[in-house]
């Protein structure tokens, strides 16, 4: 579900439009936008705090017997729908796999990718305080 | 696993439009006021129950029923009400089978009396111009009203919540998709 959510509502579109047919899904609960508050704790052990709150779309979807629920940040209904879609899909012992392999694995690796990019740009410029401190 | 329906087809529109036929059935009590919003509620539930608590029931609103665990699991996911099993502490009270006395139910207090439950009472039938005589508050003279299914004594335990005024405990008829209120205020007269 993190990998559906954080992938882009173009991503999830295409890897949709590549797959069969799904079964005929019925919307229980349509996209609604919301708000959710934020909390967070100073250094990870301190007091709880509410440090904003942040938009959030939900959705929930059957698809047979099962039901998908997706929470997604932002306003994108299409991208709610979508991802609440393939998370109902996910929990279809027959087609689990195969959406594993078409969807959620590559979205994971792009992601992935994008995070080490990310982090060794980071670390291009990071500054070694114990470094400079002890040179001469 | 129980399958789960959808709720009101337009989530907005339809609880505004449901709650203003609650509103206009609590102002002209005893008046048959109709659900227009199509629902397909888990059975034994009816159109106008579950549109009243779909309106009505959120987060703050603790719920008793006695319609069993699917209407109860269809009604947490669409309303987020909690379901208690202690009638005396629910906002909300859904009878299908054998009401609960209206005595079990929170009345509110003198300070807070629009802290009084509501009953839901899903009954078979609800036809207007014969039966009870009622009269009070939103009524010129008098309305009918019979119920099909009402619950042995009803008149005799409303005549007691009746008493407690401003304090009790409001009844919403529901029978297929037709509605119609009992708001504390009303004396009711058996015809």
């Amino acid at each position: 579900m993190a990998v559906l959510a954080r992938a882009s509502a173009a991503e999830l579109a295409d890897r949709l439009a590549a797959l069969p047919e799904l079964p005929a899904a019925e919307t229980l609960r349509a996209p609604e936008t919301g708000l959710v508050m934020v909390r967070g704790r100073a250094g990870g052990d301190g007091d709880a705090f509410n440090l904003g709150e942040m938009t959030v779309t939900r959705c929930a979807i059957r698809l047979g017997a099962h039901i998908g629920h997706a929470y997604v940040a932002g306003r994108d209904n299409a991208k709610a729908r979508m991802a609440a879609l393939l998370d109902a899909a996910l929990q279809d012992g027959l087609l689990h796999d195969a959406l594993m392999r078409a969807v959620v694995e590559p979205l994971a690796a792009a992601q992935q990718e994008a995070r080490a990019l990310e982090a060794r740009k980071a670390a291009a410029t990071r500054v070694d305080f114990f470094t400079m401190a002890t040179m001469r | 696993m129980t399958r789960l329906t959808p709720g009101f087809a337009a989530p907005v529109l339809d609880a505004q439009a449901s709650f203003r036929v609650i509103l206009e059935a609590m102002s002209r009590p005893g008046r048959l006021q109709r659900i227009e919003a199509r629902i397909t509620p888990p059975a034994p539930l009816c159109t106008a129950a579950a549109a009243a608590l779909l309106s009505l029931a959120d987060a703050d609103t603790p719920l008793w029923l006695d319609a069993g665990e699917a209407v109860a699991e269809w009604l947490r996911f669409h309303c987020g009400a909690p379901i208690t099993q202690e009638i005396s502490a629910a906002r909300f009270a859904l009878a299908c089978g054998t009401a609960p006395s209206l005595e079990a139910l929170d009345v509110g207090t003198d300070e807070d009396p629009q802290l009084g439950a509501t009953l839901i009472l899903q009954v078979a039938g609800l036809v207007a111009s014969e039966g009870w005589r009622l009269t009070g508050p939103g009524i010129q003279h008098e309305h009918r009203l019979r119920v099909h299914g009402a619950p042995a004594e009803f008149t005799a335990a409303w005549a007691r919540n009746h008493t407690l005024f401003p304090r009790g405990v409001d009844v919403l008829l529901c029978a297929g998709d037709s509605i119609a209120a009992l708001p504390r205020s009303v004396t009711i007269a058996e015809g």
